[in-house]
């Protein structure tokens, strides 16, 4: 499990989180739901160690990450797998070699045993005969199902999923929601995953926790979202004036 | 630029007082103590140093360094090291590659320069050689080459936004490490002349 406790985030004299505070529990999928500009990736900076926090504290199972040197932080990476929105696969290798990193970085297997493992991540994210591909060859959704192999190849505890379906058709998105619940439950991951694409949010969500201007303005599940009485969280769900009608017809 | 040498020389040497071979040994002087050098080294500022910001800010706004950092890995160190050391490494053989160029180029020039022979040339560069001046290059090609990697490398690896940032990034390290090479160029020569 992962908990959020009180943690502001400041850049320079512009503040960006106000005291957050959340749990996200283990073999479930939890969004992070909000605006662009809201603050959702620099909070899921936050809990992956990229950004430091300004005040507050993050437990990973316990243990406080901000309380970790170096050595404990790298130790408790190896746990950790990251999609990033780009997908940020390295442009100087395969797909498969993209894959193989995190293994050659943290593992001490021979090359034989990456490779295998490499392609068992791609044909779980069914990418098959792109293996010597370079990612610029490959489809914005191979991309992102590329990431999601490599953000698994070590097997994580935690997996941060940064908008991983923007940019996509509503079909592939529902194609990479749907493996990141499956691999959340496959491997009982504590998965995190920002977006602010409301299919997701139906389709995946198990905790949703909606961010306002770097504020936690409501916590709740998928079903409980279109009865919050929130009225941020109204406008974001609604945002498009026929579902303003919609919703005003529905009452 | 040996060929250039060579011919303004030529140009400019036409008093019957100045022994024609001093051509040759001035072309040689000016190869081995600044062009071979420096002027490699501005060349490869515009060349490598832009290459390496564009490629690190690349990297920094596709989010592939923070995939690194997320991966544990040190990303200034895997990233930027073996660039500096891959650099530092080649220019030596630039450098050299460079003087042999540079002298073979003025001694082409000699064929159809009015008051130069292939002859003269050939004494000129071959007489009152000192050891030092190639030494004194390759140090100063060492230091250039130490600054171009790793001004680069700064301006790349602090990129931040977008595309025209990385071309920003890209502009400030090819004038900054240029600057600073003639800068050092001039601390080297004080200090090793």
């Amino acid at each position: 499990m992962i908990e959020v406790k009180n943690v502001c985030k400041e850049f320079s004299d512009v503040k960006v989180l106000y005291d957050i505070c959340a749990e996200f529990l283990p073999g479930k999928t939890n969004l992070t739901i909000g605006q662009s500009g809201s603050g959702k990736t620099v909070l899921l900076k936050c809990i992956a160690g990229l950004h430091s926090v300004t005040s507050g504290d993050i437990l990973y199972d316990g243990r406080s990450f901000c309380a970790m040197n170096e050595k404990q932080r790298k130790e408790i990476r190896k746990e950790m797998g990251m999609v990033f929105q780009g997908g940020a696969l390295f442009d100087s290798n395969t797909v498969e070699e993209n894959v193989m990193f995190p293994l050659e970085m943290f593992t001490r297997m021979t090359f034989e045993e990456r490779r295998e493992r490499a392609n068992e991540c791609l044909k779980r994210v069914n990418i098959i005969n792109a293996n010597k591909k370079y990612p610029s060859e490959i489809s914005g959704g191979m991309q992102k199902r590329v990431a999601i192999a490599r953000a698994i190849a070590l097997n994580p505890k935690y997996l941060y999923c940064d908008e991983p379906n923007s940019g996509l058709d509503p079909v592939t998105s529902i194609v990479i929601d749907n493996l990141i619940k499956d691999i959340t439950v496959e491997y009982n991951i504590t998965t995190i995953v920002n977006t602010h694409d409301m299919n997701s949010v139906m389709e995946i969500g198990d905790k949703i926790i909606f961010i306002y201007k770097g504020r936690k303005k409501w916590e709740g599940t998928s079903a409980e979202i279109f009865s919050s009485g929130v009225k941020e969280l109204d406008d974001f769900v609604f945002a498009s004036e026929r579902m303003k009608k919609i919703r005003e017809m529905s009452k | 630029m040996g060929a250039v040498c060579a011919i303004q020389m030529a140009y400019n040497l036409q008093n019957p007082i100045v022994p024609r071979y001093l051509i040759g040994l001035g072309t040689r002087e000016t190869m081995l103590l600044e062009f071979s050098s420096t002027i490699v080294a501005l060349i490869l500022a515009g060349k490598v140093g832009s290459n390496i910001a564009s490629e690190l800010g690349t990297m920094r706004v596709t989010e592939q360094i923070d995939a690194l950092e997320m991966m544990g890995v040190n990303s200034a160190c895997y990233l930027i090291l073996p660039k500096i050391a891959a650099f530092v490494f080649f220019i030596p053989v630039l450098t050299v590659f460079s003087m042999a160029i540079g002298l073979l180029g003025g001694y082409v020039a000699s064929f159809s320069t009015a008051g130069l022979t292939p002859h003269d040339y050939v004494v000129g560069i071959t007489s009152f050689f000192r050891p030092f001046y190639v030494t004194y290059a390759l140090i100063k090609s060492l230091v250039f080459a130490f600054i171009i990697a790793s001004v680069s490398s700064y301006h790349g690896y602090y990129a931040f936004g977008g595309a025209l940032e990385v071309g920003k990034s890209s502009t400030h390290a090819v004038v900054y490490s240029s600057i600073v090479v003639l800068m050092f160029n001039l601390i080297l020569t004080k200090l090793l002349l």
